[in-house]
């Protein structure tokens, strides 16, 4: 058979209609979700922009506008992130390790942990806070403190930092664990030595959009007693407040210029926020593994 | 210790095409000068996948410093077969594996023997190159470090690497990834690592499968210089490169049962390679090596 100009692009005429309504139908998508973002952004940045200084970076809240600052919901809000990563990676990623390297799936218990691990990373972020509030506030009397504000956060990212961390793991193919195995590793050399390194991009990918979406948290936190005034430098066991309660507090206020304020919060949290994902995206581009 | 008695073989003309005769006569000349020193005993052994047998009673002795080939169709076992050597079968759960292999005398699967320190021993080379996600110093630097011989490590990788026919290659960048060499060199890799825990026994399972004909006449080569030393097993499904690297050449098939619907891999002869070539004992391996199976 001859190939001749007409028959390589004899394409149906319906065919082309259908290709390019469907590119149209994506663009079309991908314009609304930018264009609300775009609106919402810009709205923020034009009202709050004057307000970022140095009096809302250090100072803490007041009831006069000129003078109120957010030092100590920032500082408390990266404190809670510290904690929060100190507790929540190892016991993430043990957990994830014992259930993709060690765990026998025949064996009942095992099946539980990983059903129950899924349904919790569906369970809404306010039941997290009726449960430290019941439990770690008043159960075990820890007290509206740093701790347990963090404590709340660990249990409500952990099972999405198990479920990143397992994916990780598992993305290393089986050929590297036999070769390992084959040289006479033992099975803690071959996690320890192979699978953990070679999944530590992933997880450290997974673990910082994980601890993103937890620091814009504020429903929990403000059952587990978050306040909105605090003059002095949070401590661990001391009382505290984050940034998105103190940007709750001052968006329900009826003046406007406390609405400025919180715009002005909102900025100084979406650049944390933006921060930690270019970093977990520059991660995942520097360690990018070719298998 | 059965001294050889392949002078009597005889020196059939080969049938299959492509093998040269020369190649098989001194195949043939060397099995005739080299002691037969038993090394592993295997007896009655039979593999099984979730209670379905896959290779069934292969009985066979594999020689020191021989190279043994493992020849026949896909599916027939080769690669099970050649697992149960290093216990590499210990890592598939629904895996289990009954007989007996002797390995200098002491039963590899016995109660008291542990698949970690058979592996130390019996090295293993993996149809695709399998480099870590490393250095290639570290690549070949793993075995060493998980054994704790932390002295001389740079000679060690040295001596491996060149042992391996790499080290020209890679040299003068020992700390690139490993996965910037191509498939042969990474191949060679796999090999370097191997020998660089200095094992007694080198297994390859279809080692040159992937590579071109260069890469596979160099490690071909490597075979012929690795066997001073080491005992080599190797699954393979070239014919022409059994005939020039094996000493020995196992034949395996698969018998079918219709009514259970069951493929079994059995071993069907065991013999010289010019045996096996050019006069084997055998109907089905006739029709194997004469390329009229399948
Ligand atoms: N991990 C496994 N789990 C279950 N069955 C397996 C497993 N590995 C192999 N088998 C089965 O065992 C039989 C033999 O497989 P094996 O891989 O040993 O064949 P082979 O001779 O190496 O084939 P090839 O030449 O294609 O590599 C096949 O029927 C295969 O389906
Ligand atoms: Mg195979």
């Amino acid at each position: 058979m001859s190939v001749t100009t007409e028959s390589l692009g004899s394409r149906s005429h319906g065919d082309r209609v259908r290709g390019t309504a469907f590119y149209v139908l994506l663009l079309v998508s991908v314009t609304i979700g930018f264009l609300l973002l775009g609106v919402l952004l810009v709205d923020v940045i034009r009202k709050g922009i004057g307000y970022v200084d140095p009096t809302l970076l250090n100072e803490p809240n007041s009831s006069d506008p000129n003078k109120a600052g957010a030092g100590p919901a920032i500082r408390g809000t990266i404190y809670m992130m510290i904690l929060l990563l100190v507790m929540v990676v190892p016991i993430g990623v043990g957990t994830a390790l014992y259930l993709e390297e060690y765990a026998n799936r025949e064996r009942w218990y095992n099946r539980l942990l990983e059903i129950n691990i899924q349904n919790l990373a569906a369970v809404p972020s306010i039941v997290y806070g009726i449960l430290g509030l019941a439990f770690l506030v008043r159960g075990i009397g820890l007290g509206r403190v740093l701790l347990a504000g963090a404590l709340i956060l660990t249990l409500l990212v952990l099972p999405t930092v198990i479920v990143a961390s397992r994916e990780a793991i598992r993305a290393v193919p089986d050929s590297i664990r036999q070769g390992a195995y084959a040289l006479g590793a033992t099975q803690w050399q071959v996690v320890w030595r192979q699978v953990l390194p070679a999944s530590i991009p992933g997880i450290a990918t997974g673990s910082i959009l994980a601890l993103a979406r937890a620091i814009g948290e504020t429903a929990p936190l403000l059952l587990v007693g978050a306040l909105t005034y605090v003059a002095v430098n949070p401590t661990l066991l001391g009382s505290y407040t984050a940034l998105p309660v103190q940007i709750y507090q001052w968006i329900a206020r009826p003046q406007e210029e406390f609405r400025v304020l919180a715009a002005a919060g909102i900025i100084v949290l979406l650049v944390i926020l933006l921060t930690m994902n270019a970093f977990a995206i520059w991660l995942r581009n520097r360690y990018q593994r070719r298998w | 210790m059965v001294m050889s008695d392949m002078e009597s073989a005889p020196a059939a003309p080969a049938r299959i095409a492509g093998v040269d005769e020369k190649i098989l006569a001194e195949r043939a000349r060397e099995a005739a000068s080299t002691r037969r020193d038993v090394l592993f005993d295997v007896s009655r052994l039979t593999v099984s996948y979730a209670d379905v047998p896959a290779l069934k009673g292969v009985s066979l002795e594999i020689y020191k410093n021989f190279v043994t080939a493992f020849i026949g169709p896909s599916g027939c076992g080769k690669s099970t077969f050649i697992r149960c050597f290093n216990r590499m079968n210990d890592l598939i759960p629904s895996a289990n594996v009954d007989g007996t292999i002797l390995y200098h005398g002491i039963d590899l699967y016995g109660p008291e023997v542990d698949s970690v320190e058979v592996r130390k021993r019996i090295g293993m080379v993996f149809q695709k190159p399998n480099p870590f996600p490393k250095s290639i110093y570290d690549n070949v630097a793993f075995g060493p470090r998980v054994l704790g011989w932390k002295k001389d490590l740079d000679a060690r990788v040295e001596r491996a690497l060149r042992h391996a026919a790499l080290w020209d290659e890679v040299k003068n960048r020992l700390k690139a990834s490993a996965y910037s060499l191509s498939g042969g060199q990474q191949q060679r890799l796999c090999i370097a690592r191997c020998l660089a825990v200095e094992p007694d026994v080198l297994l390859m399972d279809e080692p040159a499968s992937a590579l071109d004909p260069i890469s596979t006449t160099a490690i071909e080569d490597l075979m012929h210089e690795l066997k001073r030393e080491y005992t080599i097993v190797i699954v393979t499904h070239n014919m022409q490169q059994a005939a020039r690297v094996a000493d020995m050449t196992a034949f395996f098939s698969v018998e079918v049962d219709e009514e259970q619907d069951r493929r079994t891999g059995v071993l069907v002869e065991y013999d010289a390679t010019p045996t096996i070539f050019t006069n084997p004992g055998d109907k089905r391996t006739e029709d194997y090596v004469t390329g009229r199976f399948g």
